[in-house]
């Protein structure tokens, strides 16, 4: 996805310019939202396997369809008002800075140059990913470290590639790329055996175990090579949504943190003696009106979803055929990057 | 496989006088083993094509699983068919509602019984079948599909998808641009210099630009210059953008065909006093069709196959279902097998195609004479 970012910079650079002088009303975002009782959310083309694909009902699901949902039920008290708009990645950007989409949940990593060029703002990170190794069990690899001389499959082309090279470069070690043209490709030649060790964003990697014949007889390995933070991304004509857009990510994290589940929240919500979940869930304070929400906002959220935690294992975690270990996704209590600011 | 010609072995040569030879046993004798060179390559390929068989067959058929609920039911040795068999209704209709799909059924119906009225030759009332076809038919085609009037209830065009959004596509692909692109040909040649010019250009523009391009700009572009909240229609924007691109490359091809009917007809129908419009459908059009038809059907091929773009627009047509399938969870790993049902699905439709048009030009040249 990444390699083919120099082809998009140009349609987006152009699509930005003309979107400059609407950039001109505030809170533009959230009444459009309002007026059309839907949330216009742009998705993968039913893609992203655990992040936004198709069920056999034509639903949408996955952690990215999931945090779309929340975000209606914060903004217009349904979960269920919703309009996926799925996108190719070389419309993604275009389409939200022209107004197609209110928001972006499609896997997009969060850099400088495109934070800065591109007059998007990202709005959180919700999955922390990273370039990593998979490997036949069997081969008794517990260690990226141990990988010297190993034949390794990767997208050719790629930002993977240059980070693989970089990797065994500095750590001093030799490999041998059997180069594929993309992930089903890559998926076949480790299965053959063509290579020992198969490349890529982690995600990703858990997919293409889900999608071997046999997933028990391959392993992630635990290093991560790079940085591919992904979250929401908006526009920046409206600094209310991308408040809103934050802070029903970080109401989803600390629902976990403090242990509000989907099936509590109710409960929690009368009951709890918590300061800050009576804050969260509306039961002391004023917090919701200060965006222009309910006052129960949060309960509609995880009420409809659950808490992140809840989410990230029906959609990628142990629930799900995915099966991928929360790693840097764990709350920052568990040794993880995931943390909620203070409601207060 | 080598063919030789009958004539090359005369059938007297070899009398038999051992066994009696069944009549296949001849026919293999002349057409597959007439000289010893023949005799090794035919054998080779055979060889060669069981072999292929060998390999293929056991996936595709033998070990394949042709039920289950995921991939999990399937063993991995052979095929999982099971996935197009549990996902068959999505790749027909898309996301269509449960209840509506009769409609999309007597849609598909009418248009197979159209087709086959037109296109098999016993058939009589071609001349009314065709203007019912063209006139009657798309509209109501279009109000069984997309209804929200005359008492059924609106399907919108975001929830069609599959193999009838493909149909759908390609059909008003072909017919609408039929039309428009004989108007473009003859406005090309045409000695009046606004339409010439304008067709000139118009057919210029479009065959210039890669259909990809058509239609990012229809879908990132637009709202640009739209009011805003307007949204247009997706699948209206896919066909219109469809239909300009292909009339353009249709101009052409007819301008061929127009060019190619001899300058002789031209002159007798002037001297016999048609005008330019009678000259034009009674004489030249229906000579030039004839030596059109190859491009015609070439054309309509590849537009056929060029739907699957209509992905950029937010659509999911045949392919991009399939494909969007085998990336559900359940599924995994289910893509080789989705690939090979849309393959064989297009390659149907299209072999299809080019075999009526193979006939069809064949019936033609007898008429002539």
């Amino acid at each position: 996805m990444r390699q083919r970012f120099g082809e998009v910079a140009c349609a987006a650079a152009i699509a930005a310019f003309l979107a400059m002088p609407a950039a001109a009303q505030a809170n533009k975002t959230v009444d459009a939202i309002k007026e059309r009782g839907q949330v216009a959310c742009g998705v993968s083309t039913g893609l992203s396997t655990g992040m936004s694909t198709l069920d056999d009902q034509g639903n949408w699901e996955g952690l990215e369809v999931d945090f779309c949902r929340a975000l209606a039920a914060a903004l217009l008290g349904d979960a269920t008002k919703v309009s996926f708009v799925p996108l190719e990645f070389k419309v993604a950007f275009a389409s939200l800075q022209s107004g197609a989409v209110d928001l972006l949940a499609r896997t997009g990593t969060w850099t400088y140059s495109r934070d800065a060029e591109l007059n998007l703002d990202w709005a959180g990170i919700y999955i922390y990913d990273g370039q990593g190794f998979m490997v036949a069990k069997d081969l008794g690899v517990a260690s990226a470290k141990e990988l010297d001389g190993a034949t390794i499959c990767v997208t050719g082309g790629s930002t993977t590639e240059l980070t693989l090279a970089d990797y065994f470069r500095t750590n001093g070690m030799s490999f041998t790329p059997i180069v594929g043209n993309g992930r089903d490709q890559n998926q076949q030649n480790l299965e053959a055996g063509r290579c020992d060790v198969y490349t890529n964003e982690i995600g990703g990697l858990a997919s293409s175990r889900t999608a071997m014949a046999n997933p028990d007889d391959w392993v992630l390995l635990p290093e991560v090579l790079s940085k591919e933070p992904t979250g929401p991304i908006v526009r920046q004509d409206d600094p209310r949504f991308r408040d809103i857009v934050y802070w029903t990510l970080a109401a989803l994290v600390a629902a976990e943190e403090y242990d509000v589940t989907q099936a509590n929240v109710r409960e929690m919500a009368t009951s709890s003696t918590n300061p800050e979940v009576k804050r969260i869930l509306g039961t002391e304070g004023d917090f919701g009106p200060m965006l222009g929400l309910a006052k129960d906002w949060a309960v509609t959220v995880i009420e409809a979803t659950g808490n992140y935690g809840e989410i990230f294992d029906r959609n990628l975690g142990e629930g799900s055929r995915v099966k991928l270990a929360r790693g840097l996704n764990q709350l920052w209590s568990n040794g993880g990057l995931l943390y909620a600011p203070p409601f207060r | 496989m080598t063919m030789r010609a009958a004539t090359t072995v005369p059938e007297f040569q070899d009398a038999p006088r051992e066994a009696p030879l069944h009549g296949w046993m001849v026919w293999a004798r002349r057409n597959l083993f007439p000289t010893p060179f023949d005799t090794v390559l035919n054998l080779t390929v055979a060889a060669l094509f069981a072999w292929v068989l060998a390999l293929v067959l056991p996936w595709v058929l033998f070990d394949a699983t042709w039920s289950g609920d995921s991939r999990a039911d399937c063993d991995g040795r052979g095929a999982c068919w099971a996935f197009v068999v549990n996902r068959f209704d999505q790749f027909i209709y898309g996301f269509y509602p449960l209840d509506e799909r009769w409609r999309v059924n007597f849609a598909i119906a009418g248009l197979a019984l159209g087709l086959t009225a037109l296109l098999v030759r016993g058939v009589p009332g071609k001349r009314v079948t065709g203007l019912l076809m063209l006139l009657v038919y798309p509209l109501l085609a279009f109000w069984l599909l997309k209804g929200g009037f005359l008492g059924l209830p609106e399907v919108a065009t975001a929830r069609w998808g599959g193999l009838m959004l493909t149909l759908v596509i390609g059909v008003s692909g072909i017919v609408l641009s039929f039309p428009l692109g004989v108007a473009l040909a003859l406005g090309r040649r045409s000695g009046l210099p606004v339409i010439h010019g304008f067709s000139v250009v118009f057919i210029e523009l479009w065959r210039g630009l890669p259909m990809v391009t058509v239609l990012f700009m229809a879908i990132v572009m637009l709202p640009y210059f739209l009011p805003a909240g307007m949204k247009l229609d997706s699948l209206g924007l896919a066909v219109a953008g469809i239909v300009m691109f292909q009339s353009a490359y249709l101009a052409e091809i007819v301008r061929g065909g127009l060019q190619a009917v001899s300058k002789g007809q031209y002159e007798a129908a002037d001297a016999l006093g048609f005008g330019y419009w009678r000259t034009t459908f009674y004489i030249v059009l229906p000579q030039a069709i004839r030596i059109m038809i190859p491009g015609l059907v070439n054309n309509s091929i590849s537009l056929l196959k060029d739907t699957t773009l209509v992905m950029v627009v937010g659509l999911f047509d045949l392919l991009n279902i399939v494909t969007a399938g085998s990336s559900d969870p359940d599924w995994l790993g289910t893509a080789a097998e989705g690939q090979v049902f849309v393959g064989l699905v297009f390659w149907t439709m299209c072999f299809g195609m080019s075999r009526y048009s193979q006939r069809l030009e064949r019936s033609v040249r007898s008429r002539r004479h």
